[in-house]
């Protein structure tokens, strides 16, 4: 099931990252078109958060390369990826812990008045009616994130990536810590980033949710990527021997 | 954008009751400077009681605020490292390496005093950019780098004064070199003396018998120690910096991966800290008109313990430069007012550590107790 035929958003070739002697990705290629959901799957260790940081700019790749919207780009740092329209929920969630709710959305791009000063009020009403939108149950938007559950954490991050997000989102494991509702509307709200031409990458270990959601999937295996199926041509038996290797 | 509302109404659920608003009270217990008024309070309340009454005339005050804002001007920017999560033991040693800069371009190269300033200032943007270069690089803790420059430079000091006044530790004549020039109104002296003058003829404040005002002025440090804490507290509570500091403070790790420029933030407050430190340098060094190997020494600690009573947390990411500004007067307060009192001035030393701790232990407890942790 092709979404779309136009360009693709992000197009990676030959990535390669090791750290010493650890390989932790090698011979990774992928392309993500706009609004196309991909899953990555594969056991703890396989190399799945190194490959969403290596999208991001947190870590750089030993060799390979990376093109955005058909621009070969090398990403020095988290800016460079933000700049491009990309945006990533970590699996540590990347949240300050000891700001506010409404700080983290603006974290790193807060709003400013004309003369410079921090533009609170800005912050404050967008992050309500952010939160509201995607009903993320948080007391306030100036709650402290050391304050809030892991779920809400979670929301907050979530919140922070779609608000931001033009082109390209990462998800790492985005319903790892929600419950049953909670997870039902993250995944709304990825189907709804579909709509806004958006394309993503999610991360998952329920394969229920990652044949509910995504248009491909690939699968990693201790840093090799062992292939990518279409969902419609594919099937769970499938996935889970390419995961684990065994038949 | 309506995403998830209206797919998903079934699942939305009506507000958490078990959320309780938080009082005016509870958000001014959350305010890290808490502990530094409670402090100041105290020993305000203490010396009130047991002082000479002459601790609280005008130029008590301005007895007790001078050495206030010496400390203070450090710990403000010692604070706002702290809250970037860094911190700087060589700003001691730095008083006295600028004192020597700025000291050898006064009299020995006889450069006017705005060139002396400029060349003073260039070395504290250097040393600030080497600490954070080190620091950053090597990933090592800034306590570790800048305890090697704490003795590095009080070293480079001990050599550099020899080879400036061939063979002494003590350089002389800034005052005579200062004189004269526009700037010298701003680094030395007091601030509005006509107003002070006026105020003894209208008999507002106390005079000599010969009808000088017993107060000249405000002396220029305080105006600048208070200048600086009012700009600090501005750029963390106003500003995107500020919001910067705090966030490669709390979480470095988080703060990139947001895209904030962590490095660039902690360069800029390594230079900080430097600049704070050529400033109490150039003050102190027109004031006694004399700089020596001894400047400075241990006010690195002295900063520090400022800024933690001000409520700043060894750990980074939390802390106020006007709380610091509290600290430096609660600390100006226990050096001279106990010279107004029967006490020996030689327990000062064992106020401070008491000072630091009951700080430390009641910021604590007060956070635990507002967060809800234990
Ligand atoms: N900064 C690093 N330094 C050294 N090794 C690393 C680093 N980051 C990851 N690794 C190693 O790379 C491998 C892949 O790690 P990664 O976090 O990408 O796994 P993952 O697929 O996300 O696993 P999980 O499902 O548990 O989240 C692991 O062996 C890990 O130890
Ligand atoms: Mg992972």
């Amino acid at each position: 099931m092709q979404t779309s035929s136009s360009e693709p958003v992000l197009v990676l070739k030959d990535i390669r990252k090791s750290f010493g002697a650890v390989t932790a990705i090698e011979n990774f290629s992928l392309d993500i078109r706009p609004g196309e959901i991909v899953a990555l799957v594969g056991d703890n260790g396989a190399g799945k958060s190194t490959l969403i940081k290596i999208i991001s700019g947190v870590h750089a790749p030993t060799s390979g390369s990376i093109t955005i919207e058909g621009e070969t780009v090398s990403m020095a740092s988290a800016s460079m990826a933000r700049a491009h329209g990309i945006e990533v929920v970590y699996q540590d969630l990347a949240l300050a812990d000891q700001q506010t709710v409404y700080m983290n959305m603006f974290l790193g791009r807060e709003p400013v008045n004309r003369f410079g000063l921090l533009d609170r009020r800005t912050m404050i009403s967008e992050t309500e009616k952010l939160v509201k939108e995607l009903d993320v149950r948080i007391p306030s938007a100036h709650a402290t994130i050391r304050d809030l559950s892991g779920g809400q954490r979670q929301g907050v991050a979530i919140a922070r990536a779609t608000r931001w997000a033009s082109k390209l989102i990462l998800l790492d494991e985005p319903t790892a810590a929600l419950g049953v509702a909670e997870t039902a509307k993250v995944e709304a709200i990825v189907q709804s980033l579909k709509s806004r031409n958006i394309g993503v990458l999610i991360i998952s270990h329920s394969l229920d949710q990652v044949f509910k959601l995504s248009d491909r999937i690939c699968v990693l295996r201790r840093g090799k990527q062992i292939g990518i199926r279409n969902m419609a041509e594919t099937n769970k038996n499938e996935v889970v021997s390419m995961i684990t290797g065994l038949n | 954008m309506s995403l998830a509302n209206d797919q998903n109404s079934a699942v939305t659920v009506a507000r958490d009751e078990r959320l309780k608003k938080v009082s005016t009270l509870t958000a001014l217990l959350r305010r890290p400077e808490l502990g530094a008024v409670a402090g100041l309070v105290l020993v305000t309340l203490f010396f009130a009681l047991t002082a000479n009454p002459a601790m609280f005339t005008l130029a008590g005050i301005m007895n007790f605020m001078a050495p206030a804002a010496q400390l203070g001007i450090l710990a403000v920017g010692a604070a706002l490292l702290m809250i970037g999560g860094e911190f700087d033991l060589s700003i001691g040693s730095m008083i006295a390496f600028a004192g020597l800069v700025f000291g050898t371009a006064l009299v020995v190269w006889q450069v006017p005093l705005s060139v002396s300033i400029l060349v003073a200032v260039a070395f504290a943007v250097f040393i600030g950019v080497i600490n954070a270069q080190l620091t950053m690089r090597t990933g090592l803790p800034s306590f570790i780098v800048t305890l090697a420059f704490l003795f590095i430079l009080r070293g480079l000091t001990l050599v550099g004064l020899k080879w400036a006044s061939g063979g002494a530790t003590q350089l002389r004549g800034m005052k005579e070199a200062a004189a004269g020039s526009p700037l010298a109104p701003l680094f030395s002296g007091d601030a509005f003396p006509g107003l002070f003058t006026a105020l003894a003829e209208m008999g507002i404040v106390d005079t000599f018998p010969n009808g000088t005002p017993k107060v000249p002025g405000i002396p220029v440090e305080i105006l600048w120690f208070i200048a600086i804490a009012l700009v600090a507290t501005w750029v963390l509570l106003r500003t995107q910096f500020g919001n910067w500091i705090f966030a490669a403070g709390g979480d470095p790790r988080a703060a990139r991966k947001s895209a904030v420029p962590v490095a660039r933030v902690k360069t800029i407050l390594f230079i900080v800290t430097a600049l704070c430190a050529t400033l109490v340098a150039i003050l102190t060094v027109l004031d006694a008109g004399s700089t020596d190997a001894r400047r400075g020494f241990q006010k690195e600690f002295e900063a520090i313990i400022a800024a933690v009573i001000g409520g700043c947390l060894l750990t980074g990411g939390y802390g106020s430069a006007i709380g610091a500004f509290f600290g430096s007067i609660v600390f100006g307060m226990v050096l001279i007012g106990l010279t107004y009192t029967s006490i020996d001035q030689d327990w000062y030393l064992v106020f401070l550590g008491g000072m630091l701790l009951i700080a430390v232990i009641f910021n604590n407890v007060i956070r635990k107790r507002v967060t809800g942790e234990r």
